[in-house]
């Protein structure tokens, strides 16, 4: 199975560009088009369960606004 | 919808760099410049940097990169950076010393400075970004301008016969004798990004190691003024300026190879 990763964008920074979204391998980053940063722009979020925390969103953004996550995989005893 | 929390142990494997101020930037959406600013930045915070830096911006859309990085920073006038940078290095020889410049600043007004920069061997990084025109002021013919493209000021396209034709800056500046590493990157997708990165950090180490000029030319987008969303953008970068702009190594020293990353 693939690691389980997660992101937080920083919606302060975010302009809604959609570079991570056209990149992300696993599509589960959208806009959110039902709400609106301060600066105007709808803010990119995970939209769905997949994210592997493989860090390539974060790699597209102009804006340095993702933070990625990723699991620890336990090593066995 | 709402993404569960993940829940098991997690820990966080990429953050914004340290290197970079905390500010909101004012480059339109999706514009590159905001990439190449970032690899930069977590270049400086690799190799432990930020407190030898010092920046030279330029003029052009990145003339406030001062307010966005996180170290020392001043300003030049157009074209100038290369001649600030050498004045900079010379005087402080234990700071890595940088320029970052667009096509009109670099390639046009500025040529006579960074040409001269290269050939006399100084040891600075140019950080060029080409993305085929003068962005800031509203998006004129630059001398990175495609053949055929149209911009404000090539309303028709750009005619070879009369504008001439557009110069490939890594490839001139390689057959300069003083230029220790000259290459042209690319930021539109993950693996160029990555790339592009490890050699902004190679520049670095070449100024460190005091072999001499370098330059990482980054091909760039300008949705704005191309008119196009940062997607389009991304795929006319990709079909329309690598066929003219080889990615490629132009000039590399051969102490270069014992730079391990
Ligand atoms: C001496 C001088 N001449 C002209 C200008 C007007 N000017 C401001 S920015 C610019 C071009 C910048 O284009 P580029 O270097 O390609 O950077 P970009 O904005 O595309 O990032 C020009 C001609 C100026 N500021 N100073
Ligand atoms: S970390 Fe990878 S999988 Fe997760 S959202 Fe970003 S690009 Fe998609
Ligand atoms: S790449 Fe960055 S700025 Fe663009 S939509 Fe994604 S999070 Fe927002
Ligand atoms: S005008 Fe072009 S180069 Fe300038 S910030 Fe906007 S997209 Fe970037």
């Amino acid at each position: 199975m693939p690691p389980k990763g997660r992101i937080e964008v920083n919606e302060d920074l975010c302009k809604g560009c959609e570079l991570c979204v056209m990149n992300c391998p696993q599509e589960v980053i959208a806009l959110n088009m039902e709400r609106m940063t301060k600066r105007g722009y709808h803010p990119a979020e995970l939209a769905k369960p997949g994210c592997t925390g493989c860090g390539i969103c974060a790699t597209m953004c102009p804006e340095a606004a993702i933070t990625v996550y990723r699991e620890v995989i336990q090593k066995p005893a | 919808m709402t993404v569960p929390e993940l829940d098991s142990e997690q820990v966080a494997v990429y953050q914004r760099p340290d290197a970079l101020s905390d500010t909101n930037t004012h480059y339109c959406p999706g514009c590159t410049h905001g990439v190449a600013h970032r690899l930069i930045a977590e270049v400086v915070d690799e190799m432990g940097l930020r407190e030898r830096m010092i920046g030279v911006a330029s003029v052009g859309c990145s003339v406030f990169a001062y307010n966005y990085f996180d170290f020392d920073f001043v300003q030049s006038p157009h074209g100038r950076a290369p001649a600030m940078a050498t004045g900079i290095k010379r005087v402080l020889p234990d700071r890595i010393v940088l320029t970052y410049q667009g096509d009109g600043d670099l390639a046009s007004i500025g040529m006579a400075e960074v040409v001269h920069a290269a050939a006399r061997g100084e040891n600075i990084t140019c950080i060029f970004i080409n993305n085929t025109n003068y962005g800031m002021t509203g998006g004129q013919m630059a001398p990175t301008t495609l053949p055929g493209q149209k911009t404000t000021s090539s309303p028709n396209g750009r005619d070879v016969e009369v504008n001439g034709y557009p110069i490939r800056t890594a490839e001139l500046l390689s057959k300069l004798d003083g230029a220790s590493y000259v290459v042209r990157r690319s930021l539109h997708d993950p693996k160029n990004i990555r790339l592009a990165k490890k050699a902004i950090r190679t520049a670095f180490e070449v100024q460190k190691r005091g072999l001499g000029f370098s330059m990482v030319e980054l091909l760039s987008i300008c949705p704005t003024n191309w008119g196009m969303t940062p997607r389009q953008a991304i795929q006319w970068l990709e079909e329309k300026m690598i066929p003219f702009y080889a990615l490629g190594d132009y000039k590399v020293n051969p102490s270069v190879a014992d730079i391990k990353i």
